[in-house]
Order: structure tokens, then C-alpha cells, then sequence
């Protein structure tokens, strides 16, 4: 909402300045979002006509157009509009003006060779609107203004306020004068009410007509005929342009004027094009109109629209049609104050996606009391000046309004706020704001003004006298430093510690989209149902992620192509399996590329491999409390990792679920997406399916005990087939005896010469140590053989002589 | 006697010259081996004439003492020399790089979220936690913000279906609902997590964070939850002294609404937050909507509190000075690196947040 403090000071007696309202108004909850200066340099800007165009000769969509600004001599500009053609009126910015919506300084300039002396504007450049499509049109009756200042010359900066969607009485300049007063910066003027004085009754027949979800309750319109449309007076014209809005016609901007000024919007008809007399109903699928932006609407079933016997004129609240729109040849004028329903204005507008000053406010809700208020000032200016004759005031309603009476406690303030406010002061607030009040044994009686939709409970009220009273009177209450309940919990805790000791092994903490692009994302969904978000905001961000890695990937990928190369990164954060709540699961993923150590002096060069991230993996889930003597491995893992190169991991033999897979990325993915690095391999830890660790620290510590009796290395050599895996073997020898058994560590693994074909030899060292008595050479001579025969036996493998 | 004098004065030259180790110990058996110098003079004192007999053995006792003395002495110069050779033998070039190493970092959302959750835990909220897809309902209808509210306009909501029933929620409220719900008040709780709008620009991402806070109990007002912002402000940004102001707004599931700002200025074209004569909107909260809390089966007359919801990618860009939205999530290593945090530097109550 666009105000200046001149336009309020017609409804508020003031002797504050400018800084004080702009204070104020923030107080009060109505938002400053910015103040801008409207008057130093934008009288440079021109009305002027285009009076010859021809096209650019170095550019195919450029025009050089001939334009008169008053001068002597025509200006040469150059313009890429469309609608930059002979005979348009329209508004000139001169080399040395800066243009309001870029901040950009005019120079005289060469474009594309030919030089251009200013610039003809589109509203948008000139923040009149957000219509950027084309230059300014202005209207024939602008002809005498050619050569003349475009903006008026203005004191008063326009102040934009934010609304917030609770205040549509705050959508008209009158409902913010009346919260500032009540505030106690000035008094809001009386509203001198005049009345329209007729004899003539309205001879137009309107209806509306009783069906369901009728979105309309009140029609009211007067005639008013031979009216001589034109421009607007200077005054007129001065407001109109002050809040940053563009004069058109007399009837029109007298519409706009008492929108803004009282929030009450206004519909003109021209009253010789309505068939017969007006209908308001619900539309039927099918129906077409064209409205006043030049656009055809399509009509579903259920919409309100305003018809004649021949059709639709107009959507309700919304938007007129051009069928009955008024010109400035129009003579007789039909004008329409009526109260639409915010729910059906809505249902309709977000359907055809049409966003209007009228429909913005009948959304929040219109005073169903000032239909007569609108009618009367507006015809009263209509004839002022455009002459004419104005009927009696018709209204047709089906609903009539209901006032609301609020219960009232007074103690709630102080126990909601925090502090007191004093009756008088209560009262008066109140009595500013439009309520009437009723002493009753224990409470209040209060009746809502009819422009306050938003109130209907106490809690409203509290708000009402906090706000005007001031939230400075808030007292602050220091917190008590205390806490009953631990502020995380166990699985928190996890992802806090998961988080952290990823980072510590090297890895960079990336935050990426919790969507990603459904390209990538089938790469890594595997079996998973692909989640689509209906309404993407572009078409590489179309699906909920089933995996971290498509992200992980395509920013891996960036970082490449950013000459980096040895690069770690992971994420901690949901995966998706189903579109409902609670289908998600929460995954550490991880990325490595490139090589471990490159040109050192040194450390050999070697890739990144599996065995780098199967550590990470390992190792973290060590930290993070569980036993590595537990885990089990196979190498059964989804369909983007290389099968022969990755690894799934239990937290236990025999466990449901997947603790983590790590492995190198399946080749043909890297291929297929173009990665260039010489390794790339991958983790993803699955929190959800961790068992949460034990109570407390002092739980997960198992007894102290340990041996000082002296302990012994056996190596072993085994030849076994290459499809038996290390862990068979290690799980073999430690089932020998766990209590003598104390470490075993592969430290070698050989295939070739000497190895039968098919077969490998893996050397074990094994650390055998009592925890009751230093063994002899009988006792260690035993375990040597049982543990040869035990691997043997369990897995075919042969002891190597 | 003449004899070991004689032994004596040759031991003295031949110590002096350049020996090694092996030398020495020729020497040391030459002399005290089985059949050594000195060994057989020892084996001699039988011989000697009674009278002269103690003379003998003492002197013979003193030369080998000294003699001993000498070649421990020679020996001791040896190994010192040696390890003198060795040590300069292997000296090296000490400014050659140490062994390569990589340092990982956590994202300062991450960092800042360990922040915020530090600070309010020391005031007793415990963190709660919500789906990233929600209902309609909870995001919404549950919030006092029924259907064709335009309250509704302020969140470009990303849909899930075309019934719009399943979403991903535009703010961490729906956690409000989730945990009154759940449990039975008093509530005291935050809520850190991923939110989501379909808006897209300089200042716009399409996922960013937020942390919603509640406390509900018996008589807990507006003063409360002015102290409690009042605590966490100063907490967070690290300073004994903020400017905030409370201005009313409006939040369909608060009421009384307000807006947070703080003070700040600019200086060298950076920010500083504290002092200063501009307002900056920091946050949004107001005492938590009766009908918010009748849609959770909470008594609005026997229970009321607060509830408050902040943006963490803003206010981590506020603290340390990152100027640019987007980059939080475009993970550039180079800017992971600049802002990231050591996995070490967690912020604790006793710790404090930074180092």
C-alpha cells in the first residue's frame, strides 16, 4: 500500500513531521518497507508523442523514432517497444534523467550506431507498475500535455507500506489515519458524509440471484447520466500520481481515488452497453469474457460474475470487462458498490491466476457498510466533474450483515502482555478505533467496527490495545537458566557425533537441495519410487531426492570443472522413499575423488579406493560406539556402486537392516555424466538403521581387563579359493578361542606364480595371549594346529608350507 | 715394577691416538684378558717376596684402576663421536613439507544450528525435530491458516500432489503442531530444520532453514519471550549490549504478532550488529494463537505461551559475514573451505560458542 502524508492529512490532523509518522506507523504494525522521493528529478520526465518511426538499420527489433517533446526540433530515440508507433502518446526521459527503476543516469548513446537522444519508458521503468511489456500509452486527452511534465510536481514522498493480510482496512488511506490516531499521533478528521440528492430512481434492473456459494450478498449501484468523461482535474491527477498510480480518465481515476482513500473499490459501467439490467450469479463452465487487461478468461462453473442478458460483463470484485467498459465517450454510467465474499474472490482469482487492486482487497474482506459511503463520494465528484445526473442509490442484498459482539476480560491483557494498561486508556483506545463498549458485571461487551474482519475473539483485543499502546511497554523477563529435560536425544546425539566425525576424516560439509534433478536422481534411485514435485521451480530441481549422492555428483562435477581434484565432500541430511510424512530417512553420504596424495615429495601417488572410504565408514561407526568385532560385510549393494568393488555393512551377522554401503561409483555412471578424475568413491551411512548406542558413556565401557602374560605372533600362509572371502577366514580363527585369540590382522594377499589358478594366498598374523598364564611352547604347538585345522575345515582353504 | 710403568706410559701413547671402538676393546683384553698384562701380573703377586708382597699388590691395584679409568674414558670419547657422526649423517632439510593432510570442516549452518541449540539448551529447550513433507493440515489449517487464507500467499508452497494435501513445509510451525500433539504441556522447545518456498532469486532460495521455538506452560507472556529473544540475541551474536525492538506484525498462528529487529551499523561496508541507528527484521513470534492450541487439544485457558521462528542461513550471514544466500548451497570447495568450521570447534555452554 502507496501513501503520501499529504493524502493522509486529509483524514488526520497532524502537527508531527514526516519522521514521526514513519516511526509511528511502524509502531503500530503497519510496516514501512520504503520512502521514496518523488519529487527532485522527475519532473525532467515528458509527455511526448511519436511522430515518425522507421526501423534501425543495424537491428531488426529496434525502431528509430522521431519524437515530439515540445521543442522546436524532434527528438531522435531510439526504442525496441512493439507498441512504439506513429501517433502514441507516451513519456520521454531526456539524457541527464535518471531512471526510477534502475538508478541508471541517461547519457546521450550510440546504439547500434545510430544515436539516440533519451528513451522512451515502459511503467515498470518508471515504478508505476510492474508492466514492462512495451512503453507508457497514454491517453488522447494527454495531447495538450506534450512537451509538459509528466510527474507533478509533489511535496510528499511516497511512503510503501507492507499490510499485512489481517488489515484490509489499512488498504484505504483513511483505516491507516484512524490507527495513527488512536495511536495518539494526531485526530482523525470527521468524515463529512455527503449525501446524494435525487429524485430519480435507479432504472436499471440488478439482481442477484439466490443460489450456492453466490459469492456476492450486496449489489448496490446508482445511475448517473450525460456525463461528459475527461481528464482528470490537476488535483486529481496530483494524488493519483503521488501514491505512483497512472491517471486515465476522470470516471476511472474518481474509481481509483475512493478506493485508495477509503478502501472501498468501485466498478463504472458504461451503462449503454449493459443488455437489459444486471445479473449477478455463478458463471458456467465455458462462459468467455474479455477483461479490461485485454485478455479472454475462460470461465469455470461457480464463479461470480456480474452479467447482462446477453452474457458475462465482468468477474465480480475481480476485474470489469471491456464489453462494458467505460470511455471516454461514455455517456451514462452505471456504478457498482457491492460486497463479494473474500473466499470466492480468491477461488476464483487463484484459478484464473489474476491478481487486481479490487480482488487484493475483497480477499481480505471490504466493509460490507461502506457500499453507500463509496457510492455517494463518487458520484458526488462524477458530477463535479463530468456533470451528469444522478439517480437514488439502489441496493439489492441477499445477506444481511451481522455485527459482532465481542466478550471482553480486561485482566487478559496484563496476563497475555505482561503488563497494565489503565481503563481510560483501555476506552479510548477502543473508542478510537471504532468499537463501541458495554460495561457488564464482569466484562466488556464490545461491538467490531464493520471494517475489522480480523477481530472476532478476545485475544484480538489484547492485540488491538498491546499494538497501540506500544510493544516498548513489554517488559523483558530474563530467562531462568535451568533445564529439566536433556536437550537432545539419543538419535540427535548420533547425527550430531556422525556429523562431526566425518568432517574429522577430511570431508567438506556441503548443504545441498533436498530436490535434485530426476536425470541424476535415476542414476542413484535404484528401486526407490521417484517422489515429483508438482510445481518445480525449474526442471533440474523436478524430484525429492532418493539418494544424497545425485547431489553430492553434480556439485562433485562443478568443483572438477573448477580445476580442483583431489576433492572430499559429504552431506548429512533425508532421503526420500514415499511423498508421505515420515517417508524419509536420514543419510550420511559421502564423496571422494581423484587421488589420495599427488606429487608429493614425499608419499607415493595412489587413487582414492574403496579401502580408503570402507576406513571412514568403519572407523566412524567405531567411534560412534558400535563393535567392529560384530560388523559384517558382504558385497551385495545397489546398482550405482561397481559390483566387484563395494560393500554393504551390518552392524551384526544376521542384522535387517543396512548400516552403510561405501564403494566406488559404477563406471558407467561417471561415464555417462562426464567425470573427469581418475577415481571416485563413495559412502552412505544409514542413521535410521543404527541401533541407538547404550544410556550412558559409563554403559558402553565394558569392564577394564586386560592380560600382562606374555603374548606371541603366529603367522599363517592359506591357499583358498579366490571366492572365499578374508572375513570367512578371519571369522574362522577367531571362532577358535575367543579367549585366546586376542588379534588378527591379514597382512598379506598374494595371486600368480606358485598359486594354483583360481586360488589365493592370504597370510594372517595371529596374536595369541592368555589372560591366566604365560603359554608354553605344548600349549601355543595346540592352538597353531586347531586353528589350521579349524580354517580348513570351515573353509577349504590349505595351509600354505 | 719397571714393568708396569712400562705398560703404563705405552697405554697412555697408544690411547691417545685415533682408535675405535674394536681397538680399544684389543687393548682393554690385552690387558685384562685371561692372559693379559695386567692379568698375569696379578697371578704374579704369589711370587713376589713376602716383604714386598703388599707394596706390589697395592700399586698394581692403583695402575689398574687407572688403567681402567683411561680406556672407559676412550671408549665413552668413541661412542660419543660415534653418535656425533651419526646424528650429522642424518641430518635433513627440517623446512621440507610435512606429510600431506586434509582438513574437513562443518558447513556454518550446521555450525550456527550447534549454536542456537547451545544457547537455548542452557534456558532448557530440548531440540524436536519434523519431516521435511508435511500435510496440508499441520502446515497450514492446524496454523490458523485455513484454505484460502491469503496468509497463505506469503509461502510459495512447493506441492506433492496435485490435491495439494502433501507438501514440503514452508516453515518448522508444523513441528508445533507435531510435538503438542505428541505429548502434554509444558512445552519448552526448538526446532531447527529444512524449509522450503518455491522463490528463487539473489536473495531467495528454494530450501533454506529456520528454527522455530515454543514454550508453553502456565502463565508465560510476552515479557517471557521478550527476555528469552533478549538472551538469545545478545548470546548469540556474542555481545554484552543489542538493540531489539518489538514491533507488531501479524502470523495467522500468533497473537499478539511481532517482529524482531536489531540494531545495527555499517562500517567499511560490512555489518555490524549491536549498536548502531538502522533496524534489522531478525525474526518473527508472538504468543502462540488460542486456536492454534484448541487444534491441539491444549487448553488456551489453563495453558498460553510463545512460539518464534527465525531464519539460521540469515542469521549465520549476519554473524559471519557471508553476503550471498545461494552460496550456503551451491558448495563451492573454495567457499566450504573459507567458512567452514573444524570439526573441534563445537560450541558448548561451557566451551562458550567460539574459540
Amino acid at each position: 500500500m502507496k501513501i503520501t502524508f499529504d493524502w493522509l492529512k486529509d483524514h488526520l490532523k497532524t502537527n508531527l513531521k514526516e519522521k514521526n509518522l514513519l516511526e509511528q506507523l511502524t509502531n503500530v504494525g503497519l510496516e514501512v518497507e520504503g520512502v521514496q522521493n518523488l519529487s527532485s528529478d522527475k519532473e525532467l520526465f515528458k509527455v511526448a508523442k511519436i511522430i515518425k518511426t522507421i526501423k534501425h538499420p543495424n537491428a531488426d527489433r529496434l525502431k528509430v523514432c522521431d519524437v515530439d517533446v515540445g521543442e522546436k526540433q524532434f527528438k531522435k530515440v531510439v526504442c525496441g517497444a512493439a507498441n512504439a508507433v506513429e501517433g502514441l502518446i507516451t513519456v520521454y526521459a531526456p539524457p541527464g534523467s535518471i531512471i526510477p527503476k534502475t538508478k541508471t543516469k541517461l547519457v546521450v548513446a550510440k546504439i547500434r550506431g545510430v544515436t539516440s537522444y533519451g528513451m522512451l519508458c515502459s511503467e515498470s521503468e518508471l515504478n508505476l507498475s510492474d508492466e514492462s511489456d512495451g512503453i507508457i500509452k497514454l491517453s488522447s486527452v494527454y495531447k495538450k500535455n506534450i512537451g509538459k511534465s509528466y510527474f507533478l510536481k509533489s511535496k510528499s514522498n511516497l511512503i510503501d507500506l507492507s499490510i499485512t493480510p489481517n488489515r484490509p482496512d489499512c488498504l484505504g488511506i483513511r483505516g491507516i489515519a484512524r490507527d495513527l490516531a488512536a495511536s495518539g499521533f494526531g485526530k482523525l478528521i470527521d468524515f463529512k458524509k455527503k449525501k446524494i440528492k435525487s429524485n430519480n430512481r435507479q432504472s436499471l434492473k440488478v439482481k442477484i440471484k439466490k443460489e450456492k456459494n453466490q459469492g456476492c450478498s450486496i449489489f448496490g449501484s446508482c445511475l448517473i447520466t450525460d456525463v461528459k468523461n475527461t481528464e482528470s482535474p490537476q488535483w486529481l491527477k496530483d494524488k493519483l500520481i503521488s501514491i505512483g498510480q497512472k491517471p486515465i480518465s476522470a470516471i476511472v481515476d474518481i474509481t481509483n481515488y475512493v478506493m485508495f482513500d477509503l478502501n472501498r473499490p468501485l466498478h463504472a459501467y458504461d451503462a449503454d452497453k449493459i443488455e437489459k439490467g444486471i445479473i449477478v450469479r455463478n458463471s458456467k463452465l465455458g462462459e468467455k469474457f474479455t477483461a479490461l487487461d485485454n485478455k479472454d478468461y475462460k470461465l469455470e462453473d461457480g464463479m461470480c460474475v456480474i452479467t447482462d442478458y446477453k452474457g458475462v460483463l465482468g468477474l465480480g470484485g475481480i476485474i470489469g470487462g471491456t464489453r462494458s467498459g467505460t470511455e471516454l465517450d461514455t455517456k451514462n454510467i452505471l456504478l457498482e458498490s457491492a460486497y463479494f465474499k473474500p473466499g470466492s474472490i480468491r477461488t476464483t482469482a487463484k484459478k484464473l491466476n489474476l491478481d487486481t487492486d479490487a480482488k487484493f482487497r475483497f480477499e481480505r474482506g471490504i466493509d460490507p457498510l461502506s457500499i453507500e459511503d463509496g457510492l455517494n463520494k463518487a458520484a458526488i465528484l462524477i458530477k463535479e466533474i463530468c456533470g451528469g445526473n444522478i439517480s437514488k442509490i439502489d441496493i439489492k442484498k441477499i445477506e444481511t450483515h451481522k455485527t459482532k459482539i465481542i466478550k471482553f476480560d480486561i485482566n487478559l491483557i496484563e496476563k497475555i502482555a505482561g503488563f497494565k494498561i489503565s481503563n481510560n486508556e483501555i476506552f479510548k483506545i477502543l473508542e478510537n478505533l471504532g468499537f463501541k463498549f458495554k460495561k457488564k458485571k464482569n466484562f466488556f461487551e464490545l461491538t467490531v467496527p464493520s471494517w475489522r474482519p480480523d477481530i472476532t475473539q478476545e485475544i484480538d483485543i489484547v492485540e488491538e490495545l498491546v499494538r497501540i499502546s506500544g510493544y516498548d511497554k513489554i517488559r523483558i523477563i530474563d530467562p531462568i537458566k535451568e533445564r529439566k529435560k536433556s536437550t537432545l536425544n539419543k538419535s540427535q546425539k548420533l547425527f550430531h557425533f556422525l556429523q562431526r566425525s566425518i568432517a574429522s576424516k577430511g570431508y567438506l560439509e556441503a548443504i545441498t537441495w533436498s530436490f535434485t534433478d530426476s536425470n541424476y536422481n535415476n542414476y542413484f534411485r535404484d528401486t526407490k519410487k521417484e517422489i515429483k514435485i508438482v510445481n518445480p521451480i525449474s526442471t533440474e530441481l523436478d524430484v525429492l531426492r532418493n539418494s544424497i549422492f545425485s547431489n553430492l555428483i553434480i556439485y562433485m562435477n562443478k568443483n572438477l570443472d573448477r580445476g580442483f581434484k583431489d576433492l572430499s565432500i559429504y552431506e548429512i541430511g533425508p532421503t526420500f522413499t514415499g511423498s508421505k510424512p515420515g517417508e524419509q530417512n536420514t543419510v550420511v553420504c559421502g564423496l571422494s575423488s581423484g587421488k589420495k596424495s599427488r606429487l608429493s615429495w614425499i608419499e607415493k601417488e595412489r587413487n582414492v579406493d574403496v579401502f580408503d572410504v570402507k576406513k571412514d565408514v568403519v572407523q566412524t561407526l567405531i567411534e560412534a560406539g558400535y563393535k567392529s568385532e560384530e560388523f559384517f560385510i558382504d558385497n551385495k549393494t545397489p546398482n550405482y556402486y561397481h559390483p566387484g568393488k563395494s560393500g554393504r555393512l551390518f552392524l551384526k551377522k544376521n542384522a535387517d537392516l543396512v548400516a552403510a554401503y561405501f564403494g566406488e561409483i559404477h563406471p558407467n555412471i561417471t561415464k555417462k555424466i562426464d567425470m573427469k578424475t581418475e577415481s571416485l568413491v563413495g559412502f552412505e551411512i544409514f542413521l535410521d538403521n543404527l541401533k541407538l548406542p547404550a544410556k550412558t558413556l559409563n554403559d558402553q565401557k565394558n569392564k577394564f581387563n586386560v592380560s600382562d602374560y606374555q603374548k606371541s605372533e603366529r603367522d599363517f600362509a592359506f591357499i583358498i579359493s579366490k571366492d572365499v572371502n578374508a572375513q570367512d577366514l578371519i571369522n574362522a580363527i577367531a571362532s577358535v578361542d575367543q579367549n585366546l585369540i586376542s588379534n588378527i590382522r591379514v597382512f598379506d594377499v598374494y595371486v600368480g606364480d606358485n598359486i594354483p589358478k583360481n586360488q589365493k594366498s592370504i597370510a594372517i598374523s595371529v596374536t595369541i595371549q592368555s589372560t591366566e598364564k604365560t603359554l608354553n611352547d605344548n600349549d601355543l604347538e595346540n592352538i597353531n594346529k586347531l586353528i589350521i585345522e579349524t580354517v580348513e575345515n570351515k573353509t577349504g582353504a590349505k595351509i600354505r608350507s | 715394577m719397571s714393568d708396569l710403568k712400562k705398560i703404563k706410559d705405552e697405554l697412555f701413547l697408544k690411547l691417545k691416538s685415533k682408535l675405535n671402538l674394536s681397538e680399544v676393546n684389543q687393548i682393554k683384553s690385552d690387558l685384562f684378558g685371561k692372559n693379559g698384562l695386567i692379568s698375569s701380573q696379578f697371578k704374579k703377586i704369589g711370587t713376589v717376596a713376602e716383604t714386598e708382597r703388599k707394596k706390589f699388590a697395592s700399586e698394581l691395584n692403583v695402575i689398574k684402576d687407572e688403567l681402567q679409568d683411561l680406556i672407559s674414558l676412550k671408549i665413552k670419547e668413541i661412542e660419543n663421536e660415534e653418535i656425533r657422526e651419526k646424528l650429522q649423517k642424518e641430518k635433513i632439510d627440517i623446512t621440507l613439507p610435512e606429510r600431506p593432510f586434509v582438513r574437513g570442516k562443518i558447513h556454518p549452518v550446521s555450525q550456527t544450528i550447534d549454536e542456537i541449540s547451545s544457547i537455548f539448551s542452557e534456558i532448557g529447550f530440548s531440540v524436536e525435530e519434523g519431516p521435511d513433507v508435511e500435510s496440508e493440515y499441520n502446515n497450514f489449517t492446524a496454523l490458523n491458516t485455513p484454505e484460502n487464507h491469503p496468509a497463505r500467499d506469503m509461502h510459495d508452497t512447493f506441492y506433492l500432489d496435485e490435491k495439494k494435501e502433501r507438501l514440503l513445509r514452508t516453515h518448522t510451525s508444523p513441528v508445533q503442531i507435531r510435538t503438542m500433539l505428541k505429548d502434554k504441556p509444558p512445552f519448552k522447545i526448538i526446532a531447527p530444520g529444512r524449509t522450503y518456498r518455491s522463490d528463487s532469486d539473489q536473495t531467495h532460495a528454494p530450501m533454506f532453514h529456520q528454527v522455530e521455538g515454543l514454550h508453553i506452560d502456565k502463565d508465560i507472556n510476552m515479557g517471557h519471550l521478550k527476555g528469552c529473544l533478549n538472551y538469545f540475541i545478545k548470546e548469540f551474536f556474542e555481545l554484552d549490549k543489542i538493540k531489539m525492538r518489538f514491533r507488531p506484525s501479524h502470523f495467522p498462528f500468533t497473537e499478539p504478532s511481532a517482529e524482531v529487529d536489531i540494531g545495527y551499523e555499517m562500517k567499511d561496508g560490512k555489518i555490524i550488529i549491536g549498536e548502531g541507528d538502522q533496524w534489522l527484521e531478525i525474526l518473527g513470534c508472538g504468543m502462540v494463537h488460542p486456536n492454534v492450541l484448541r487444534n491441539v487439544k491444549v487448553d488456551p485457558i489453563k495453558f498460553q505461551g510463545y512460539a518464534f521462528g527465525m531464519g539460521i542461513d540469515r542469521l549465520a550471514m549476519l554473524k559471519y559475514g557471508i553476503n550471498d544466500l545461494r552460496a550456503f548451497f551451491d558448495c563451492d570447495y573454495r567457499w566450504l573451505n573459507h567458512f567452514g568450521f573444524d570439526p573441534l570447534d563445537v560450541p558448548t555452554n561451557y566451551r562458550g560458542l567460539s574459540r
